[in-house]
Parts: C-alpha cells; sequence; structure tokens
C-alpha cells in the first residue's frame, strides 16, 4: 500500500464526508439552541432533489445551490413551527419531517431518475497551498464546496465561542429561562438555529446531487442525515471536533470502496454495513465519555420553552 | 434561645429612613395588578409601590402570590387587570424586554445562570448593548470594578458550576448591577443562605439602596423583614391585606396579616424518644451524581420516636445522604444498619420492606410519576404486595379514596394525571401514601418547602404524631426555625461531614450558622 | 404562551380534554395534513383529489382492494404494536424496520434448511426464530441505553442500515435461489412454512396474531404489575427508581419485546405474503409504524384502527404507481398529517379565551 494510494482515501473520504459535515454543523447549531431535528435526512433529501432539478435545468450549479438552502430552511420553519410555538415532540416532529422529506423527495423527483448533470461541483487545485506534500493533495484538490465547508467551520467557531450571537446561542441551549429573563428574543434564537441547521442540510443533500454523485435516486441520502445526527454527539457540540468526525467517517466510507478495489476478499454488503457500525460504535463511546464532562449535552435540549410554567 | 438584637436592627432601619429620597413619585408602581391561572386568583387587584432608596419587602406565605406579583413587573406574566406605573409613566411590559429596558431586575429564587458558563459569561447576557464581537478583558474588569464597589467578590473566569450557592447569588446580584437595573428584586434570597452570609447580603443591600436604588425584597420570614426593610407589604390569598412601615410594626401585627387570625398556639413539642436505635450509619461515604465524594465518613444513629433534624445549605450532601439512607444510593464504604441488622448493599425494595419510607424533595417526578392519576400513583409502593401477576385495582381504589378522606387532600379528579394537582395536596397525598405503609423510619426531605401556612402546619403536625406513635423522623430542612421547634437533636452537614450535633434547647441560631458555614462544633467531654 | 398574532384573543392553559374533543382534533389534523400534502402535489400540475380518489379507490373500491389493504394492515399493525411498547417507556425504538428484517431472515431460517418439517412444527418454529431474532437485534441498542444511557433513537435506526445489507449478502449470496435468474431473492418457501391464507385473497392467518397481540397488550398494559411499571418508567425515571424498579431489566425486556414483535411481523410477511426471502422485503414498514404509534398515542385499539388506514394509503400508493408516481409518496401524507396531529395536540392543553379589555 503505497503512500499515494492512502492519500487517494484520504482524498476520496474529505469528498465523502462533506456533505455529512455540513448536515452535521447544521444540526450542531439547531442542538446548541436546544432543538433536536432528526428531519437531517428528510431536509438532505429534498435539498439534493431541488438542487439537482434546479442545476441541471438552468445549467447553473450555484442556482441549484441557492435553490437547496431555501428548500432545507423551509423545511426546518415547518419543525420549527411545530416544536417551538406549538411545543410539541421534537422526536417525533423530526421524524414526521424525515418521512416527509423522503416522500416528497422522491414525488417531485420521480422525472428526474436517470437524467444526466449539467452543471456539477469539480475539483479546483488551490494555487498554492495544493503543492504541499501529503495534505496538499488530500485538502486542497477539492471542490469549492469541501473548501467552503472548512471555512464554514472555522466561522463557527469564531461566532460561537467569540461573539455575542453565539453566546446567546449556547446559553439558549443551556437554560432559556435565564435568557428569557434577561430580555432577549430566545424564540427568534431558536428559529434563526432551525432554519439556518436547515439550510445547511439542504446544502449538504446539494452536495450529494451535485458533486459527490450528480445524479437522482430516490433515497440518494442512504442515511447520512442519520449518521450526520449521530455525529452531533461525537463532535460535543463542538464545529471542528464535527470536521473530524465527518471526515474520519467518510474515510472509512470510502475505505470500504477501496478495499474491494484492492482485492480484498469481504463482499461488499459487509462494506456498506460498516460505515454504521463504525457510527453506532463511535456514538456508545462518545456517550458514555461525555457522561463525566461539565460540557457536553445542552442542558435543554430537546425541552420546549414556556415562560409560564405554572 | 435568642435571635438577633431587636433594638440593633432598628437603629439600622431608621438611618435608612434619613437617607431615603424625598421625592414623591415612587420609583415603581403597581395599581390594582390581577392576575389568573385556572382555577385560581393569585393576584387580585393587589396595589403597591416602591421608592427609590428604600427597602420594601413583600411579605406573606408561600401561596399568597408575591412570585407572581413580581412575575408580573419583571414582564414575565402580563397581568389581566391593573397598571404599571414608572417613575410615573405609565408602561406596559409586553415581555421581560421591556423591563430590563426599564432598568427592572431580579434574581430569582431557583438562579437563573447558565451552569458551563464562566461569571463572565453569564453576566455578559445581562450587558444591555453588548458589541457583537464583545471585548472578554474589558468586560471582566467592569465585572471586578463593579463587584468591589458593593462588597461582591467574585472571580470572572470561575465557571458558576465551581460556585458556591452564596457565590452564584453573587453572580446574579451583578448580572442586575451590569444590566443597570435601579429597581432590584429578590425572591426569598436567604433561603439558600447561611445566617452570617445572609447578614453580608443585607450589607450589600443597604449600600445599593444608599446609592439610590431601589430593593423589593420577597420573603416570608417576618424577622428577617422587620430587621432590615423600610416598609413591608403583605399578600394573603393574592390579595394585599395593607402596607406598613416597618418601624412602626411588630411580630404580632404581622403575623395577624399574614394569616388573618391569630396564629394557632407553637406546637407543642413533648420528645417521645425512646431508647431503641432503629437505624445506623458507620462511617458512610458516598458519591454524588458528578462522581466527587459528597459524604464524607458520616456516622450517627436514630432512636425510635425520635426527629433528627439534618441541617445545612442546600448542597452540602443532604439530599445524598437522605439517598443513602433510603437505599436510592449505594455507599462507597461504610456500613448502614436497620434495627441492628446490615442493610448496606439493600436496595430501595429491600429498605421499602423493611419500614424506611421516603418522602422526597422532588415531588412531582421522583415521588410520583407525573402523567398517572391518584390511584395510579397510590400503588407505587403497594402493587408489588398483589398476588400474581395482575393489580387489584378496585382494591386500589377503595384504599386511595380512604386515604384521600384521612389526609383531606384536594383534587379535581382522581383521574386526572397529578401534575395538575397544587404543592400543598402533592405533598399530602405522598405523605399519605410514605404514612399508610407503616413505616418505622420516615425520610422526608425538605418537606414543607413551597406550602402555604396551613399545608405546613399540617405537615409538621403529621411529623409529629408519627414520632410520638413511635417512629423515626430524619427530617432535613433548610428552615432553622421549624427544625429548633420540631426536632429532638439536630446534625449540622457541610461539604459533606458531619460539623456537629445538638439538641435545639442547647443551641443557638448563631452557632448553627456557623457550623453550617463550616466551623466545626468543639465537642466538650 | 400569549400569542401576538392572535389579537385580542389569549392562549390559556386548561385542566380539560375530553375524548370528543380529542377526535376532533386529529379529525381535523389529517384534513389538514392531506390538504397540505395535496399542495406540493399542485404545484407540481397534477390534481390531488384525482390522486386521493385513485388511492381510496384502489384500497376501498373493490373487494380485492380492501383485501390487499388488509394484507398491508398486518405488518403495519404488528410494527407499530412493537413500536408503541417501547415508546410507553420512552424509548424511542426507531430500528423496527431493522428487527423486521431480521425476523424475516430468522423465519427464513428454518424455512430453507428445515424444509422437512410437518406444518405443525414448522410455523411455530418460524414464528420463535422470528419472535427471538427481532427480540435480540433491538437489544443491541437497548444494552447502552440500560447501561450508559446512550441515545436508542440514532442507534436503533443505524441498524436497519445493517439489516437491510444482512439481507441483501443473503439474497445476493449465499442464500440466493440458483434458479432465481440472479435476482436477488431465496428458493419459494415449501408448503409447510407458508401461513395459509383467507380464500382468494392474500390474507393470511397472521391477521389472528395482530388481533391477539393488540388484546394481550391492552390488558397486559392496563391491568398487570409489569404494565404498571412500564407506564411508571415513561412518566418518570426517577419516579420508577423511587419505587424500586429496575429501570435497566424494564428497559432491556421492553425494548426485546417491541423488537420481537416487529420480528414477528417479519415472519409474518416472508411466510404469508411473499414465500421467500428477497432484497427488499419492506416498503418501510417499521417507519410508518412509528407514525401510526404517535397518531395512534399509543392505544393498542387505536393502533388497529390507524393501521387499516395507513394501509389503505400504502395500497392506494403502490396503485399509483401505474400512473408513473413513485409509491413512496404516500410518505408525503403520512408525514404531513403527523405534522398537524402533532401541532394540534397543542390544543388539547390550551384553549382560547377573549381577552378582558
Amino acid at each position: 500500500m503505497d503512500l499515494n494510494y492512502i492519500i487517494a482515501i484520504l482524498a476520496a473520504g474529505v469528498v465523502a464526508g462533506t456533505p455529512i459535515l455540513y448536515a452535521s454543523l447544521g444540526e450542531v447549531i439547531a442542538e446548541r439552541a436546544g432543538i433536536l431535528n432528526l428531519g437531517v435526512e428528510g431536509m438532505m433529501l429534498v435539498g439534493a432533489v431541488s438542487a439537482f432539478y434546479v442545476g441541471t435545468f438552468t445549467e447553473n450549479k450555484w442556482l441549484g445551490l441557492l435553490v437547496a438552502l431555501i428548500a432545507g430552511g423551509l423545511m426546518a420553519l415547518i419543525h420549527a413551527v411545530i416544536t417551538i410555538d406549538f411545543r410539541a415532540s421534537q422526536v417525533a416532529s423530526g421524524l414526521a419531517l424525515t418521512i416527509f422529506g423522503t416522500g416528497l423527495s422522491a414525488y417531485l423527483g420521480r422525472s428526474l431518475v436517470g437524467i444526466p448533470p449539467t452543471s456539477t461541483f469539480k475539483a479546483v487545485a488551490l494555487p498554492v497551498l495544493s503543492q504541499i506534500p501529503v495534505v496538499g493533495k488530500i485538502l486542497f484538490n477539492q471542490d469549492i464546496m469541501v473548501y467552503l465547508s472548512m471555512l464554514l467551520v472555522i466561522l463557527l467557531w469564531f461566532v460561537f465561542y467569540k461573539t455575542k450571537v453565539g453566546l446567546l446561542l449556547r446559553a439558549v441551549g443551556e437554560n432559556p429561562s435565564a435568557v428569557d429573563a434577561l430580555g432577549h428574543n430566545i424564540f427568534l434564537i431558536r428559529y434563526a438555529a432551525v432554519i439556518v441547521g436547515g439550510m445547511f442540510a439542504g446544502a449538504g443533500g446539494a452536495y450529494l446531487s451535485l458533486a459527490y454523485s450528480p445524479s437522482w435516486i430516490e433515497n440518494m441520502s442512504a442515511g447520512r442525515g442519520w449518521i450526520a445526527v449521530a455525529l452531533v454527539i461525537f463532535a460535543v457540540w463542538d464545529p471542528g471536533r464535527a470536521l473530524l468526525g465527518a471526515w474520519l467517517f467518510g474515510v472509512i466510507a470510502s475505505l470500504g470502496l477501496h478495499l474491494q478495489a484492492l482485492g480484498v476478499m469481504i463482499p461488499s454488503n459487509f462494506l456498506q454495513m460498516l460505515p454504521y457500525i463504525f457510527t453506532f460504535i463511535i456514538l456508545v463511546v462518545t456517550t458514555r465519555e461525555t457522561k463525566h464532562r461539565r460540557s457536553g449535552t445542552p442542558t435543554a435540549l430537546g425541552i420546549p420553552y414556556s415562560r409560564e410554567e405554572r | 434561645m435568642s435571635l438577633t438584637n431587636r433594638r440593633d436592627s432598628r437603629r439600622f432601619v431608621v438611618m435608612f429612613e434619613r437617607v431615603r429620597s424625598m421625592e414623591n413619585t415612587p420609583m415603581v408602581e403597581m395599581r390594582k395588578i390581577s392576575k389568573e391561572f385556572p382555577g385560581i386568583l393569585a393576584n387580585d387587584q393587589v396595589s403597591f409601590d416602591v421608592n427609590s432608596g428604600e427597602i420594601h419587602a413583600l411579605l406573606g406565605e408561600n401561596g399568597a402570590g408575591k412570585s407572581t406579583l413580581m412575575s408580573v413587573l419583571t414582564g414575565l406574566y402580563r397581568p389581566d387587570g391593573g397598571e404599571i406605573y414608572i417613575e410615573g409613566k405609565r408602561v406596559e411590559f409586553l415581555s421581560p424586554k421591556d423591563a430590563v429596558n426599564n432598568s427592572i431586575g431580579m434574581v430569582h429564587q431557583h438562579f437563573k445562570l447558565v451552569q458551563p458558563f464562566t461569571v463572565a459569561e453569564n453576566v455578559m447576557l445581562s450587558i444591555k448593548g453588548l458589541k457583537q464581537i464583545y471585548n472578554l478583558k474589558e468586560i471582566e474588569q467592569q465585572i471586578i470594578k463593579q463587584s468591589e464597589a458593593f462588597g461582591l467578590s467574585v472571580n470572572p473566569k470561575a465557571k458558576i458550576w465551581q460556585l458556591s450557592v452564596g457565590e452564584q447569588q453573587r453572580v446574579e446580584i451583578i448580572k442586575l448591577l451590569l444590566l443597570g437595573a435601579k429597581v432590584l428584586i429578590l425572591d426569598e434570597p436567604t433561603a439558600v443562605l447561611t445566617p452570617q452570609e445572609a447578614k453580608a447580603l443585607f450589607e450589600t443591600l443597604a449600600k445599593m439602596v444608599k446609592s439610590g436604588k431601589s430593593v423589593i425584597l420577597i420573603s416570608h420570614k417576618m424577622n428577617e423583614v422587620l430587621e432590615n426593610t423600610n416598609r413591608i407589604t403583605v399578600l394573603r390569598d393574592g390579595k394585599s391585606i395593607g402596607t406598613v412601615y416597618t418601624q412602626n410594626t411588630n411580630e404580632k401585627e404581622l403575623a395577624k396579616m399574614m394569616v388573618g387570625r391569630n396564629i394557632s398556639d407553637p406546637l407543642e413539642r413533648k420528645s417521645s424518644r425512646k431508647e431503641e436505635k432503629i437505624f445506623s450509619l458507620d462511617k458512610v461515604s458516598a458519591l454524588g451524581n458528578n462522581g466527587l465524594l459528597k459524604l464524607k465518613n458520616i456516622s450517627f444513629d436514630i432512636y425510635a420516636g425520635e426527629i433528627l433534624g439534618i441541617a445545612g445549605v442546600d448542597g452540602n450532601g443532604q439530599k445524598e445522604l437522605a439517598g443513602a439512607v433510603a437505599g436510592l444510593r449505594s455507599i462507597k464504604t461504610g456500613r448502614i444498619s436497620f434495627c441492628n441488622r446490615d442493610c448496606t448493599k439493600s436496595g430501595r425494595k429491600k429498605r421499602m420492606n423493611l419500614g424506611i419510607s421516603y418522602v422526597p424533595e422532588d415531588r412531582m417526578t421522583t415521588g410520583l410519576a407525573p402523567d398517572l392519576n391518584a390511584y395510579e400513583n397510590m400503588a407505587l409502593n403497594s402493587y408489588r404486595g398483589y398476588r400474581g401477576c395482575f393489580i387489584r385495582w378496585d382494591k386500589v381504589r377503595k384504599d386511595t379514596d380512604r386515604l384521600i378522606r384521612k389526609f383531606d387532600v384536594r383534587l379535581a379528579s382522581t383521574a386526572n394525571p397529578v401534575k395538575m394537582m397544587s404543592g400543598g395536596n402533592i405533598q399530602k397525598l405522598l405523605l399519605a401514601r410514605e404514612i399508610d405503609s407503616d413505616p418505622l423510619l420516615i425520610v422526608a426531605v425538605y418537606p414543607m418547602r413551597g406550602l402555604d401556612i396551613g399545608a405546613t402546619d399540617y405537615v409538621k403536625r403529621l411529623l409529629l404524631e408519627q414520632s410520638e406513635k413511635g417512629k423515626a423522623v430524619l427530617l432535613i430542612s433548610e428552615d432553622l426555625e421549624d427544625l429548633l421547634s420540631m426536632t429532638d437533636r439536630i446534625i449540622v452537614i457541610y461539604e459533606g461531614e458531619i460539623m456537629g450535633v445538638v439538641k435545639p434547647s442547647e443551641t443557638t441560631l448563631e452557632e448553627i450558622g456557623l457550623m453550617m458555614a463550616g466551623k466545626r462544633k468543639v465537642v466538650s467531654s | 404562551m400569549k400569542h401576538k398574532l392572535m389579537g385580542s384573543w389569549e392562549i390559556k392553559k386548561t385542566n380539560s380534554s375530553s375524548a370528543l374533543k380529542k377526535f376532533g382534533i386529529s379529525g381535523i389534523s389529517i384534513v389538514l395534513g392531506l390538504l397540505f400534502a395535496g399542495l406540493f402535489v399542485l404545484i407540481t400540475g397534477k390534481d390531488p383529489l384525482q390522486l386521493y380518489s385513485e388511492i381510496l379507490q384502489s384500497s376501498f373500491g373493490s373487494f380485492y382492494g380492501f383485501s390487499e389493504t388488509l394484507v398491508e394492515m398486518i405488518p403495519l399493525a404488528l410494527c407499530s404494536l412493537g413500536v408503541s411498547l417501547a415508546f410507553r417507556m420512552q424509548l424511542w425504538n426507531i430500528g423496527a424496520e431493522g428487527q423486521f428484517c431480521m425476523g424475516a431472515f430468522g423465519a427464513t431460517y428454518f424455512a430453507l434448511f428445515f424444509s422437512e418439517l410437518p406444518k405443525l412444527i414448522m410455523l411455530p418454529l418460524m414464528l420463535m426464530a422470528g419472535f427471538i431474532c427481532g427480540g435480540l437485534w433491538a437489544l443491541i441498542p437497548a444494552l447502552p441505553k440500560a447501561f450508559w444511557n446512550v441515545s436508542e433513537t440514532i442507534s436503533s435506526l443505524l441498524l436497519n442500515y445493517v439489516a437491510y445489507f444482512w439481507i441483501a449478502y443473503l439474497v445476493y449470496g449465499p442464500w440466493k435461489d440458483p434458479k432465481g435468474n440472479n435476482f436477488p431473492l431465496t428458493k419459494q418457501f415449501p408448503e409447510s412454512a407458508t401461513i395459509p391464507v383467507f380464500g382468494d385473497t392474500r390474507v393470511s392467518y397472521a391477521i389472528f396474531l395482530v388481533l391477539l397481540i393488540a388484546a394481550a397488550m391492552f390488558f397486559l398494559i392496563k391491568y398487570s404489575k409489569w404494565g404498571y411499571e412500564i407506564s411508571v418508567s415513561g412518566s418518570s425515571r426517577k419516579a420508577a427508581d423511587y419505587a424500586g424498579m429496575s429501570y435497566v431489566k424494564n428497559v432491556l425486556m421492553v425494548m426485546f419485546l417491541s423488537g420481537a414483535i416487529s420480528g414477528i411481523a417479519g415472519m409474518a410477511e416472508v411466510s404469508g405474503v411473499l414465500h421467500r426471502l428477497q432484497q427488499t422485503i419492506s416498503p418501510g414498514y417499521g417507519y410508518t409504524a412509528i407514525l401510526i404509534a404517535l397518531l395512534a398515542r399509543l392505544n393498542p385499539l387505536s393502533i388497529l384502527l390507524v393501521s387499516f388506514l395507513m394501509g389503505a394509503l400504502l395500497v392506494g400508493g403502490f396503485s399509483l404507481q401505474t400512473s408513473g408516481f413513485p409509491s413512496s409518496m404516500v410518505s408525503m401524507f403520512q408525514g404531513s398529517i403527523l405534522f398537524f396531529v402533532l401541532a394540534g395536540e397543542v390544543f388539547n392543553n390550551y384553549r382560547l379565551v377573549r381577552k378582558k379589555v
């Protein structure tokens, strides 16, 4: 196994992990504000189908991406209204969203199956950076959305820990009543967090249909949305660790494919199981780890907030 | 047993009067405020005002409507009737934001702090006009400056969970200072403080009031209010009974206003403690929920017929102690024995069968299953007693109806989930169930907390009655007066260790206060 | 919560919650849900009403259609009953799909390798295999939950995919029918491994299982000590600990049973309908079951009703395929209905009151 091969796997891993990264980052934002959104899978699918539809027919991938953002945001809006205004169960609403999104995307994409893409995100080597040995080929010879995702991680880190908005966001997820009593509009903060989260999920879906495997197939996210949610726990709600988790997952997933090509005699179905088993194990290990830590799950996660609790 | 020197405190109060602003327009005026909740008129046309430079107490028993009134003033609740005037101008508070903009702030009973954040991060939330990209150093300095001006020292970099309850309260006050609050509302602030800390708090408040701020003190403690305020408004059953100048009133008058009748004779307590040792803890250590040692080498005995009190500031191990006694918390080292038989390894089920009843602090989620109805909850401990796999609900219903009658529990319907019941009745239901099982030891954790005078009285009498019948009661309470009047012995606990064991007749509030703050009692042999 | 949008109205908390009110709200929610989903159909230029009538026609318009609805109802009801058991204890078992698959796998094992056994022994054996395999599959996420409080929601769901691929491995690999033209399916089951059906329909006797399990669950939950422990644990874990109930034991037992019932559904599907194991044995029964459980508010009797309705929707969806629509589009209607039902819940706890001026 030579170096070039390893680099190829890692580079492919970054690509495979990018849609999950987008979705994970979005979920980190929502959960930091205290809202659990299990509709990520559905939002990714709707994002994927709308991105492919618009991108292919307008022959403009950016327009496709934009529409995916809007679609994801709108779906998240439904979740926001149900869980924040109507204070319904966040788990149930998220599940409903995923089921709805799966059906909606299948319906909207029914005429798109088999249609070739006309505008996709292709790899663009960055001028100086891609010349760096090893790292350059893995990280800086990717498409724009990968670069964007890396920037987003840095941006989110900064916003979370260095700005007022980030402070409020984190506070709302820990103790919304404390923030409410000081006059801040926590409903606005939560709405914004959920919708932005949805937009990120939509972007993740767009990446699937416009970059990762440019096409539309029913259910093409194949559970990536769920993995993104699981990885949020691994990430301990931190953008940087979300990056680590998503890329790690991507490498494991692409490893599977490459092992086959290497002639390793494992039936493909088992290799396909690998990412899910891996995520399961990570979930268990991380949960155990954070049990004794002081900073972990946002305290108010999953609990609807009401001012007049009597 | 003496309380504090009344003459000194009067002098204190008179000094305030001289400093008080001479303005006619009150800082805050609430006129005929009404607020209704399903089935309850919490505030009934209450009028209340505060002047700048004044400490005004809102006195009343639990459930009188004090917290509700202040929740209206802080914008948390919208009133159903009445008006609010700030410095003479009519205002309408649609949300907490409006109250904050009018420089009104509140320190709630349950602190509104973000535990994983630092002090600075918490305080930042209250700074009006905080810049998007904030300057942490600058803010930390501001915090230090303001806190020192009023004698509240705190480390801006400390995380909230690392602070003691008293320190956390200081952070809450600093929040109000940096918010620019001109009116500070404190809801039962001394409930979580040692007597010494309470004194320090009032000194701080005096400084604030001197600088022109207004302080509204919500309390149910007459003595505290008589010693530290300018005026007192008494609420009872949602109505304002009257406003008096502190220097012109006294305990008896206030009590009458609070309760509406001449208070009944204080409980007569004859010690019914027997020789029989029922329960023993021997060098018991246990971990808390966070994995740290919460109980350190605790040893004591409980005798039949006695009421043993545990005093201490909340968070020093009382809850863990109760859990260890009841069998809900496994201990790390030591031995526990019941009637001279070792039961260290026995869990809750076995201890229940042995006769240890448990009235938890957390009534609604621990003592009762909130979504189940009264019948279903009554069966919580007894359901195993039915033969076979099935529960005889007809029998459960009969027993429940009997107990509801006997203990005078008021509830809309036994078919409704118990979470709809009022606090006092929930406690009665719980006690009814625990006492009906004819236990030998009753562990009661903060049983009178949050109950109105009627319910409090009932619970006290009930516990005393049980001890007279030969049962032992382990009473954990933060109300020192209750402990002093009800118990045979008081154990003071601090940071998981026993600071001292005293008899109510042989100790003072001061002594207990010192032990609560960590000063070990010198045992004279 | 005061809603500014409401103007001179206010939303106040109420103590009342009559059964009629609950029914009415559910009914309105279903209608609104269908309307909302219909909007998306409208946007793409198709007539939603036509779609609905097609669905109704295919599932209720003929005897055969009606029987097909029952055929779909069986796996839906079983999975839903299983899922609702877990939900009662606030255990979000999203893995019904995988448990269904594993149950089918277990049953298939006996059907393929013990084909000489007489029906009277074979069927109960397959039933037990389905029960145990489904139960064990649910136990995998249950163990971390019971001991370390690991979220069972995601972990159970991840296993769905593992189960899919396991089945795929078998039907593409070692269990593939050599005479099957390379299609991903096993040999057809012997007659001894097939559950008899009613007349000319495809409705198998498994429907008795549905009724039996629904009735059993109803009684056990209401009257048994174990059912009581589940209710208490679901309402508050602390109260369960306080009462000396073993939360760990209950989590494991409930999850096992929950998965086992879905496993039975899998067995019933391969043995009573498909007569073989193939790559797609479920059009998402496990997920729809969750919807059903939530819509039916976990009540076993309501589950029967809602499963029937969802079965009708599924049958309608299949028939839509001939008109060029993907059958999974019915998920759109299902999700949409759940949105409105969830939102409608709030009206059970609140009522509108004219604000006093």
